[in-house]
């Protein structure tokens, strides 16, 4: 088997054969058997299977962007279940920009966030109210709901907004480290619920524990975005940007900030990097993918209520970025990817199939028991095996490894550019 | 000329004084060594000095500006390196990359730069590399530079804890007893290097220690600290025939040793 993995390895042109044949067969087993779960969920993971290939980095990019743009779309939409194939995808995608975004706040700078979901939740209330007759009761000008076109500008406005409480929250906030960080933070994401929960008094803004029904769906060029299918795209070209932001700041000057502060927040100051602004900066940053994530979550949903951003769900981004492995963007990818396929798919699979066999008699199962309720229990499970088996997470995060001869390429000045450095080597 | 200046600097911890009333006059270009018993008070001016403590009193000037009431990233900004008694690396990035946040505040691309990866941006990555590198060099750890900072052996990460104060391209350089564990060969090794440092780089340094050899050997001003007071100041002679300083730290064998 090793003998085998060594020799793919070192043969582009059987790796290129084997994920062809992957995704061909996957495909295709999907094209036919349009029920079958299974066919869906290995089809999605020719996109894992792409991640260990060696291929450049431009390349696994097109072919992962085809297989997600072109081939998952198209295998799956031949029979009734296509909407709700879609609907998990686009959730997953959601899930995912979310996770990464965590991942910048506790992967990357150390700061561990128990009420990241607070962000999702003000961006999907910025649409909400604006979306729906809701902004009528408190707006003095204009005509709610705003058409359907402004969703494209909410969607920068959320990401704004989630940017802006992701800094109100950061300058009490980071005061405080480790543990304690986490308690307050958990306390904000449940402040934020619970506001949304009781602002419909005195003035009614976000029609507390009712929620905002009916939002209107996104319109471009006259096209109505209903279905899952189409929001699919929308969620694909957002969680695209998201990985490309996320990439590039990881190896830039404020990536290595980052690290330093999450490694050693005393010898990061010495080293002349402002430790409250780069802490805020992780917090911004992390926030307004959320809050972007949520003007998509409302509109999709056309319905917010205070019940979608508990702190279950918190914690469930937090498991996402932990199972995958901290700091490390393709680990916190693939844990999203599961935790919500494994919420989603396999619970509730899982729970139908025991149902029909307890109606059908075979056995009897309680319903306490049924899977779809043990979700909290698996998390723990995950948890607690996680971090004392695999820390690191599934994908664990690595270092930049840099190219020698790159290094030694430079002029050869010294550190002001005043002596030959080959003659000052500390040995010589 | 003198370039730091510490004036009558007291810091108390609740009814504790760490120092009290020290006065110190650094010369640029020199190599002043801060000596005494453990506890008396030498890495709390270290650290006042640095801006991680608010001295409860007095003044530090850094070429004649006060730099009280500035934050360490301000004060490293300054011109003021250091490097940590209990090594403070970032233990789970490369050696390279511990360097290369030496650099931060001499990175100018911002967010934008970065987004969109402009050529400024790259560049400067580029040469920020080799820079790194050639800082690696300079203290012999070239060969390790993708290696986690942790799993080097603890002298190196001494060695590289000073790469990544150099690249802040400092004026004062403190070292917080720098040849604390290591064997004779790598003071030896390290005594050569402060004196590269002073002479190629024209810094000032500045250096807790307790290994008399080194501090008599290259030390051309010793402040002797005891009990959180000055006890004596001078030449590395002054201080080995100084009774008060044989009483406190050096011991009857001092005089004799050399």
């Amino acid at each position: 088997m090793k003998k085998w993995l060594n020799v793919l390895e070192q043969n582009k042109r059987l790796q290129a054969i084997v994920i062809a044949v992957y995704i061909v067969v996957t495909f295709i087993s999907l094209y036919l058997a349009q029920k079958s779960v299974v066919a869906f969920l290995l089809l999605l993971s020719s996109l894992l299977l792409l991640h260990f290939t060696t291929f450049s980095h431009r390349v696994k990019w097109v072919i992962g962007i085809v297989v997600l743009s072109v081939l998952l779309p198209l295998a799956a939409s031949q029979g009734e279940a296509y909407q709700s194939y879609m609907e998990v995808a686009t959730l997953v995608g959601i899930y995912i920009a979310m996770a990464l975004g965590l991942n910048i706040v506790v992967g990357l700078a150390g700061l561990l966030d128990l009420g990241f979901v607070a962000f999702f939740a003000i961006g999907a209330y910025t649409y909400g109210i604006f979306a729906t007759t809701q902004a009528n009761n408190f707006m003095p000008f204009g005509q709610y709901p705003l058409s359907g076109e402004s969703f494209w500008v909410f969607l920068i406005i959320g990401c704004i907004v989630a940017a802006i409480f992701g800094i109100l929250l950061g300058i009490p906030v980071l005061r405080v480290k480790g543990d304690y960080l986490a308690i307050v933070t958990l306390g904000f994401g449940e402040i934020i619920r619970i506001i949304f929960n009781n602002l419909d008094k005195p003035i009614n803004i976000t029609n507390g524990a009712m929620g905002l029904a009916s939002v209107q769906p996104p319109k471009l060029f006259g096209l109505e975005f209903m279905y899952p299918s189409q929001f699919y795209y929308v969620v694909l070209v957002i969680l695209l940007l998201t990985i490309f932001v996320v990439r590039r700041l990881e190896y830039s000057k404020i990536g290595r900030a980052w690290k330093a502060v999450r490694e050693n927040e005393i010898a990061a100051q010495a080293m002349g990097i402002p430790l409250v602004r780069t802490k805020l900066m992780a917090f911004a940053v992390g926030a307004s993918f959320s809050g972007m994530m949520g003007v998509v979550f409302a509109a999709k949903q056309t319905f917010v209520d205070p019940t979608s951003f508990t702190l279950l769900e918190s914690i469930t981004i937090l498991v996402m970025v932990i199972l995958g492995g901290m700091g490390s963007v393709p680990g916190v990818i693939l844990g999203a990817a599961l935790v919500t396929i494994l919420n989603l798919q396999v619970l509730t699979e899982l729970t139908n199939w025991l149902n029909q066999l307890s109606l059908s008699g075979v056995v009897h199962i309680p319903d306490a028991l049924s899977p779809a309720k043990m979700q909290r229990f698996i998390f723990g499970v995950i948890l607690i095996l996680f971090a004392l088996y695999r820390p690191q997470g599934l994908l664990p995060a690595k270092n930049p490894r840099f190219d020698e001869k790159e290094l030694k390429s430079g002029a050869t000045n010294m550190v002001d550019g005043k002596e030959g450095a080959k003659d000052v080597y500390f040995n010589g | 000329m003198s370039i730091l200046t510490v004036k009558q600097l007291t810091k108390q911890f609740g009814g504790l004084t760490a120092n009290s009333n020290i006065n110190m006059d650094v010369q640029k270009g020199s190599i002043t060594a801060v000596i005494g018993p453990n506890g008396a008070g030498k890495t709390t001016l270290f650290n006042m000095v640095t801006g991680v403590y608010q001295p409860t009193s007095g003044d530090i000037l850094l070429n004649g500006e006060s730099i009280v009431g500035l934050k360490p990233h301000q004060v490293a900004q300054k011109g003021i390196s250091r490097t940590f008694q209990n090594i403070r690396l970032f233990g789970a990035m490369t050696v390279l990359e511990n360097v290369m946040v030496g650099m931060h505040t001499h990175l100018r691309s911002g967010l934008f730069h970065t987004m969109f990866s402009t050529p400024l941006m790259r560049k400067e990555e580029k040469e920020a590399k080799q820079e790194a590198y050639r800082l690696l060099q300079y203290v012999g750890l070239e060969s390790l530079y993708n290696e986690e900072a942790k799993n080097l052996p603890y002298g190196a990460q001494r060695k590289l804890e000073i790469a990544r104060a150099l690249a802040t391209k400092p004026k004062v350089l403190l070292l917080d007893e720098p040849a604390a564990g290591m064997n004779p060969k790598e003071t030896a090794e390290l005594t050569k290097l402060i004196y590269h440092m002073r002479e190629q780089l024209q810094l000032t340094i500045i250096l807790i220690e307790h290994d008399m050899k080194l501090v008599m050997e290259i030390s051309e001003h010793i402040i002797v600290l005891d009990h959180g007071e000055k006890i004596a100041e001078g030449t590395p002679d002054d201080i080995r025939n100084n009774e008060k300083v044989i009483e406190a730290y050096l011991g009857k064998g001092a005089t004799t040793a050399s």
